[in-house]
């Protein structure tokens, strides 16, 4: 099994962070895993992305032109990666501030109201959760006790208490992906 | 009266100078009546007499005294130009227990050191710096230094320097002494037993502070003459020195025990 | 099995040095590798174990600081980018000269020039060729993972102490960035100043009771004084060339085409292999691990085998593959792809080129 992803979206709503979380998970697992940003002045103009590949092999390219997945996260993104997924590919996203949506017929496209579902649960910061949860609906790669392993892993201490909230996330996130086509 | 023969002399208790044992029997490179074979005479005494030399490492740097190495009989490096501060530093960071100097010109310390020197000075490594200041590149030739005084010749400044086109002469001693990280600023010459007895006495305080561990760089600038480069013979040189060089470069202490005097 | 972590290669760096035993790190940040000392200040490495970190006010005294504390024996080490490892090279000159071992990171970037902050490869000239004044060379390691970049640390420490000579580790942003997992070492114990008393008896840190005084120059006015002791020092380069290349083989046994590609191009290659295999073309992948000395006998080898042509992939205008043609000396086809000024080539883009300047060209 490999899987490759793109998430993309803001900074500042947690791309990095939930790629790391997805890598750890996969470490978690025994597989093999990549996570590289793009870094520097592409980040300045307030968008993030992150190729995140979780495999069972020796990963070889960790930058790549085509995903089997695509997390996207704002319209900027959506523009950049639509057509980046692979013919049979995932395209999931949040339709909250997308105001062109994906047009592809060749691909599965999801939303997952992520945003909205961070709000309702009191806690904006747990929205990149809620698409992690969305996305492991769809694409079952990492188990979510090693996802709640992989969180202990990249979270510092002090922040163990907000495991369970992360948990809920997920798990409302796993529930509210809708496939669109 | 019988004739006095050499065996005669040569006893322990007609001894009235011995040479330190901490300089080499090498033959100096530096032209006759220059100060730096005092300095390094002077300090070389102090390390001795205090017991350091097997605890020092020095760093010699690029100018006349680039040979400085061959005649100090205590563990040496040799720097690139201008970096004997950030090569110290390297040093007593990882050693600091034992007790490090640089020994630097003007060219080498104040002109493309400049760097090195005030961070090593704002950073208050315990270090000391001993610093010959004779106003020319004696090494290269005889060009303009950054302490060259105004007016003064040298082969890159034929006609004099002049102010307006090639600046002025850098007070780096005063300037470091304004850092917090220097704990003993002070300026000196050699060239009577008087002033090198007084030099000598600085250079000890100097050393003495890094062995006790005081918080901070002693630095310990030491005036001195090229009689080659300023194209005098030595006494002219001294003279020329204390005529022209003193009033700018004023001897005394500047900074003792962390205090600006 | 050592610890388990998910790492920056910046990062990974960082803890291997803490863990190799390293005496001194100083440095001053530049992107793309300021993580390292990041990492290092956040870790405090003197209570772990005794380790100094210091910033340094330029990349000039981050070099000088390791001649210094290199030149007493301590295991010391810097990183930079691109622009700042050409201003270390006149350190690295020195410390060839005077023959002071070290280790430094070049986390390399777009150039020439300011340049950007993204990956290249375009600082290979300078890293296997010398780099500063003088006749000189450098080992050169190249790491191809976050793993490598924590294992290989330990591996240029041997080099710099065996042969007394600065090491290179020469990675770029993109591995630099990275996150992949990585298998910690375990902590190796620093040496006490005893054991570099006896281990090193060249070490500058006072003269020992009753022995001669140590001095570390790499200047010497007599002429002939200084052709011997660079007699001295290219006899060491050639021991290095004997004994020190590693390389390793992708896919080469039943190989028509070989692509030769080192640390992130390499990977990128990989995928490469796997595509043009996928279409039935027979490739694979030698990857120097060591630039400086380069793998020529490999080389050599599959020339010697039969294979139809070479791809040197790098992200430059084309420098390794200088020292290919030198080893291939016209028996086969060699050419160069490669993006540069910061792009990464994609898989799909080296295939291609693959197939127009070698397969079909």
């Amino acid at each position: 099994m490999t899987e490759e992803i793109i998430i993309a979206g803001f900074g500042g709503q947690g791309v990095l962070s939930m790629g790391k979380i997805l890598a750890y998970s996969g470490i978690m697992q025994d597989q093999e895993v990549s996570w590289f940003p793009a870094y520097g002045p592409e980040m300045r103009g307030g968008t993030a992305n992150v190729t995140v590949i979780v495999s069972d092999e020796r990963i070889s390219s960790p930058t790549l032109t085509a995903y089997d997945t695509a997390i996207i996260l704002n319209q900027q993104s959506m523009d950049k990666f639509e057509d980046t997924v692979k013919p049979g590919g995932v395209l999931i996203y949040d339709p909250n501030g997308i105001s062109k949506h994906p047009t592809r017929t060749d691909i599965n496209i999801f939303t997952i109201e992520g945003a909205k579902i961070a709000a309702e649960m009191g806690n904006t910061k747990i929205f990149n959760m809620v698409v992690l949860g969305g996305y492991l609906s769809v694409k079952p790669i990492v188990k979510l006790e090693n996802v709640i392993l992989g969180l202990k892993k990249s979270l510092h201490e002090r922040y163990h208490k907000l495991i369970p909230l992360n948990e809920d996330a997920i798990t409302m996130g796993m529930k509210n992906v809708e496939k669109l086509n | 009266m019988s004739e006095i023969n050499i065996q005669d002399i040569i006893k322990p208790e007609n001894l009235v100078y011995e040479k330190t044992k901490l300089m080499t029997d090498k033959t100096l490179s530096y032209c006759p009546g220059c100060g730096h074979g005092t300095t390094h005479r002077l300090m070389m005494e102090v390390i001795e007499e205090l017991g350091q030399e097997n605890d020092t490492i020095g760093v010699a740097p690029v100018g006349c005294s680039v040979l400085a190495y061959e005649f100090m009989n205590v563990d040496m490096q040799e720097a690139a130009h201008g970096r004997a501060p950030a090569v110290a530093t390297g040093i007593k960071r990882l050693w600091p227990d034992k007790v490090v100097f640089t020994y630097q010109g003007d060219g080498d310390l104040a002109a493309i050191g400049t760097a090195e020197t005030i961070h090593a000075c704002n950073r208050g490594e315990q270090i000391v710096i001993i610093f010959i200041n004779n106003g020319i590149y004696g090494m290269t030739g005889g060009q303009m230094a950054p302490t060259t005084l105004p007016g003064m010749k040298t082969s890159t400044s034929p006609y004099g320097r002049e102010i307006e086109s090639m600046g002025n002469p850098l007070k780096i001693t005063e300037l470091i002494a304004q850092l917090p990280g220097t704990y003993y600023v002070t300026r000196h010459s050699v060239q009577t037993p008087a002033a090198a007895r007084k030099a000598k006495r600085a250079i000890k305080k100097a050393f003495q502070n890094q062995i006790d561990g005081k918080p901070g760089l002693s630095f310990v600038e030491v005036v001195s003459n090229c009689n080659s480069g300023w194209k005098m013979d030595p006494v002219q040189s001294n003279t020329w020195m204390e005529e022209n060089m003193f009033p700018y470069y004023q001897l005394g202490d500047i900074k003792v025990d962390g205090k600006l005097l | 099995m050592g610890e388990l972590k998910l790492m920056k290669g910046n990062e990974a760096l960082a803890e291997a040095a803490i863990r190799a035993g390293v005496d001194g790190y100083f440095g001053y940040p530049i992107t793309p590798q300021s993580e390292v000392i990041e990492y290092l200040m956040a870790e405090k490495p003197h209570e772990r174990t005794g380790m100094v970190v210091l910033q340094a006010e330029s990349e000039v005294a981050s070099i000088n600081m390791l001649y210094g504390g290199g030149g007493t024996g301590k295991k010391v080490m810097t990183s930079s980018s691109s622009p700042g490892i050409s201003l270390m090279q006149e350190g690295l000159s020195y410390m060839a000269g005077g023959e002071i071992p070290c280790v430094v990171a070049n986390i390399v970037r777009g150039g020439p020039g300011l340049g950007d902050i993204q990956p290249a490869q375009s600082d290979y000239f300078q890293s296997v060729k010398g780099g500063g004044h003088g006749d000189y060379r450098l080992p050169v390691l190249a790491p191809a993972s976050v793993q490598e970049m924590s294992d290989f640390v330990p591996i240029a420490y041997d080099l710099a102490f065996k042969y007394r000579t600065p090491v290179l580790i020469v990675s770029d942003g993109l591995i630099g960035q990275m996150m992949e997992k990585v298998e910690l070492f375990d902590q190796m114990p620093r040496l006490t100043d005893e054991e570099i008393n006896e281990k090193y008896p060249w070490a500058t840190n006072g003269k020992p009771v009753g022995k001669e005084k140590r001095v570390l120059t790499s200047l010497d006015l007599d002429p002939h004084k200084l052709e011997k002791h660079n007699f001295k020092l290219q006899a060491k380069y050639k021991k290095i060339e004997e004994e020190e290349v590693q390389f390793e083989l992708i896919d080469c046994e039943d190989a028509d085409y070989i692509i030769v590609a080192y640390g992130s191009s390499s990977r990128i290659a990989q995928k490469t292999v796997q595509l043009a295999r996928e279409e039935g073309i027979k490739v694979g992948l030698l990857r120097p691990i060591t630039l400086w000395p380069f793998p020529k006998k490999p080389i050599d080898d599959l020339v010697v085998k039969g294979v139809k042509g070479f791809l040197s992939v790098e992200m430059s205008a084309g420098q390794m593959v200088e020292d290919v043609k030198l080893t291939v000396r016209e028996r086969t086809k060699v050419e160069h792809f490669g993006r540069y000024g910061g792009v990464i080539h994609s898989p799909e883009e080296v295939l291609d080129a693959l197939k127009s300047k070698i397969i079909g060209g």
